[in-house]
């Protein structure tokens, strides 16, 4: 029965697709509609071909990995789009004949950067996030996971936000807003799924077999409900047409900036620093095999820092046309912040005392203890931009470009890179990886990469902030806006080369990875994923 | 350590810990969005700010699709290299109209905010084809492309939905601008053309790109980055203390 609702709803989504599809006022609401027609005919016909056979019986003591495993593989493939996007637009600034005339109006810097921070941040991080989130959930309340299939539905859902995103950027749908780009139509989409999320999230944690909630989960919590929150309050946006994909968000001029950076902000915040610091919490001490440093620090740090993150946004406004009040909560939140921040570095790295030794023999020990070194660093880097004097050099410049880029490539990345390590031979049951010494060239090439991109970017940035400044003894400007422009040439290029250095390390991870699926011994069948008790 | 005994409550209640939580992130928000709404002095009083026309809101709407954000900002600050280099300080009144805002928060090239009447039409044209030609540094790709897209009453049909919407967020339309709202789309890039600045205050009225008798989106957005930042009477404005 509930097969046949599954499909009488796919069918009418196909049917309304298609009339919206042929009342379509622009291109990319046109290709969004076809998207959500093939992705509805596929589940369809994967639907009708399982009616009628016996259904198979899931073992609700055995943990439910499937979505995890293409959770993996989905974070690998939108990491090296990522990056990949990620380079050609460092080339497209460093030589600009790169933005050919045949693919003017779709392939400009304007429309390629967008898909770069969205492939990384939500493709790459979003879906690490997706999966570890249900790795460590499980894992940490000996539960499988809640909802059934909703899981699967979460990790399809998102891949189709993802398409629908990542197509209306180079067809030029976009809201205008940095981070915040998707149209309302994949705006309401998202919210479905990452409603999804919190339901399959918050079931498993309600039905867990282990009296306390670990702190990584909670992490993960207040990650998905703070992530709701921001983008239901930044999308608010009144549609011009129901069948075009553009709409006039509700708030305007200087309450949209505060807005906008208030989630811009949080996404850094919540996205890429609380989430990230669940899968910290997780798998460092799962790969050191050494228990959390601190409990006490985890519950302070944890509590300070969600409620001062949140307040941090307007840094990204000083000496804008924002009110001055703001512009000096927004830095004195900010530099607060420093401390629970580091709270969490300690808590990370000190998890090591007494297994250091392992830096030297285990180069994944080697990449997670780098991620948080880089985390540690950009969460000093950060409050001190906030401080106005310094962001009155730094804003608008490279700095703020390299300082998101240590955080990203250093802390993101490589986090992200040592859960993939440690989740590919559990996942597919495999003794280890395939190769560990080409996990150490991943580690040297990624760290390089990250070394010159962000050294390059600091030169660059505080050379024109200085530029844009400097005026001679009569009191004129010396330089003009292309000065600053040609004497960035030589920096540009070496940002490029870290970031194909650091896009080599990626696919060389991949190569490890499949090869560790397909060619690694399995490990004894064993009933590996049997629930046991709190990991 | 007593207080932290407590957290056991939190720590083994997941509702709990979930509510406690979003609790938590509420208030960072609260504080510094609401006030935005209504304290007076948020946006000042001024001289000459008036809703864009429909020309210029297609002009916006290339702006944004486009990503010039992602390069470009419309925010002067209040320094002195950054007065002398783009002009007045930008005020939260001239962002006022625009959904959302386009400050910006990277000058890969210049701010644009005092773009207005700073280039000739001329050198728009020949800067979006062949941004090299005119500055030889620039890393800008080119936008010739804009030359050929010629805009429809389609094109003018959209744009006077997205007034439509402006006027449910408050944007002073009136019942003649809404009216006219198509032909005043084609009749600003029309010299001869019924008289936009009629309804617009200031609002440039010609071929913007050169091409007599079409309407390209090079028109347009010629015709948005000649009008920004010209709006406001500075000689009239005065700053205000207690912002």
């Amino acid at each position: 029965m509930w097969d046949y609702i599954k499909l009488a709803v796919l069918g009418l989504v196909v049917v309304v697709a298609a009339v919206a599809a042929s009342m379509a006022r622009d291109l990319a609401y046109l290709v969004h509609m076809l998207v959500i027609i093939l992705a509805a005919v596929i589940t369809f016909i994967w639907v009708i071909r399982r009616i009628g056979e016996p259904a198979p019986v899931a073992n609700a003591n055995e943990y439910m990995d499937g979505p995890i495993r293409y959770g993996v593989i989905a974070t690998a493939f939108w990491g090296v789009v990522g990056f990949l996007v990620g380079v050609v637009i460092a080339a497209q600034l460093t030589w600009p004949q790169l933005n050919f005339e045949w693919v003017q109006g779709y392939l400009n810097f304007g429309r390629l950067r967008p898909l770069h921070t969205s492939a990384v941040i939500f493709a790459f991080g979003g879906n690490a996030l997706i999966a570890s989130a249900f790795y460590v959930v499980q894992r940490t309340s000996a539960a499988r996971l809640f909802g059934g299939g909703l899981a699967w539905f979460v990790f399809w859902g998102y891949q189709l936000f993802i398409v629908m995103a990542a197509t209306g950027y180079v067809l030029g749908s976009t809201q205008g807003n940095e981070y915040a780009e998707p149209e309302w139509l994949t705006d309401l989409w998202l919210t479905i799924v990452w409603v999804a999320f919190l339901l399959v999230f918050m079931g498993t944690i309600i039905k867990r077999r282990e009296p306390h909630i670990y702190v990584a989960n909670w992490f993960y919590m207040a990650f998905i409900i703070t992530v709701a929150m921001l983008h239901l309050v930044n999308n608010l946006a009144i549609p011009v047409s129901v069948f075009g994909s553009k709409s006039v968000p509700v708030w305007s001029g200087v309450q949209s900036a505060m807005i906008q950076w208030w989630y811009g902000h949080n996404a850094v915040g919540f996205f890429l620093t609380a989430g990230f610091l669940g899968m910290m919490y997780y798998f460092i001490p799962k790969q050191a095999e050494r228990p959390v440093y601190s409990y006490k620090l985890s519950i302070m740090h944890f509590w300070a820092l969600i409620f001062l993150y949140i307040w941090a946004g307007p840094h990204h406004l000083h000496y804008t046309a924002l009110p001055d009040w703001a512009q000096t909560l927004g830095m004195t939140f900010s530099i607060m912040l420093w401390m629970p921040s580091w709270g969490g570095m300690i808590n990370g790295l000190m998890t090591l005392s007494g297994a250091w030794d392992k830096l030297r023999t285990d180069p994944i020990i080697r990449m997670m203890v780098v991620s948080v070194g880089f985390y540690g660093m950009a969460t000093f880097e950060g409050p001190m931009m906030s401080i106005k004097a310094v962001n009155s050099l730094s804003h608008y410049t490279d700095w703020t470009v390299g300082h998101v880029h240590s955080g990203a490539l250093g802390w993101n990345g490589m986090i992200t890179f040592g859960m993939l390590y440690y989740l590919v031979p559990k996942l597919w049951q495999r003794q280890g990886l395939y190769s560990l010494s080409l996990v150490s060239w991943h580690f040297w090439l990624a760290t390089i990469g990250i070394v010159l991109y962000a050294a390059s970017m600091w030169v660059t940035g505080i050379m024109e902030g200085l530029m844009w400044r400097e005026v001679d003894a009569q009191g004129f400007l010396v330089n003009s806006f292309a000065d600053t422009v040609a004497a960035k040439f030589p920096m540009y290029v070496v940002r490029t080369l870290g970031g194909v250095l650091f896009l080599t390390g990626a696919v060389i991870m991949c190569y490890n990875l499949w090869k560790t699926v397909t060619s690694s011994p399995r490990r004894d069948a064993a009933p590996a994923a049997a629930a046991v008790p709190a990991e | 350590m007593g207080i932290l005994d407590h957290h056991k409550k939190i720590e083994t209640h997941a509702t709990l810990l979930l509510v406690l939580s979003f609790l938590v992130v509420t208030i960072g928000g609260i504080v510094q969005i609401v006030p935005l709404f209504y304290l007076e002095n948020t946006i000042e009083k001024v001289e000459g700010m008036r809703p864009y026309s429909p020309l210029e809101i297609k002009g916006r709407e290339i702006y944004l699709r486009e990503g010039c954000y992602n390069c470009h900002s419309q925010m002067i600050r209040p320094m002195r290299d950054e007065v002398e280099r783009y002009g007045h300080y930008s005020l939260a009144a001239e962002s006022m109209y625009d959904h959302p805002f386009q400050w910006g928060s990277k000058r890969t090239g210049p701010d644009l905010a005092r773009l207005g009447g700073r280039y000739s039409d001329d050198w728009h044209v020949q800067h979006m084809i062949d941004p090299q030609s005119v500055v030889p540094e620039s890393i800008m790709p080119p936008y010739g492309f804009m030359m050929n897209r010629e805009l429809t009453q389609a094109d003018a049909e959209h744009v006077r939905d997205i007034m439509r919407v402006y006027q449910i967020l408050g944007h002073p339309y009136t019942d003649e601008m809404m009216e006219l709202a198509v032909s005043d789309f084609f009749a600003q890039a029309d010299e001869f053309g019924d008289p936009v600045a009629d309804r617009y205050a200031g609002a440039q009225q010609r071929s913007f790109d050169g091409q007599e008798g079409v309407v390209t989106e090079m028109d347009a957005i010629i015709a948005y980055m000649q009008m920004l930042g010209t709006l406001v009477d500075f000689d009239t404005f005065v700053p205000d203390a207690s912002r």
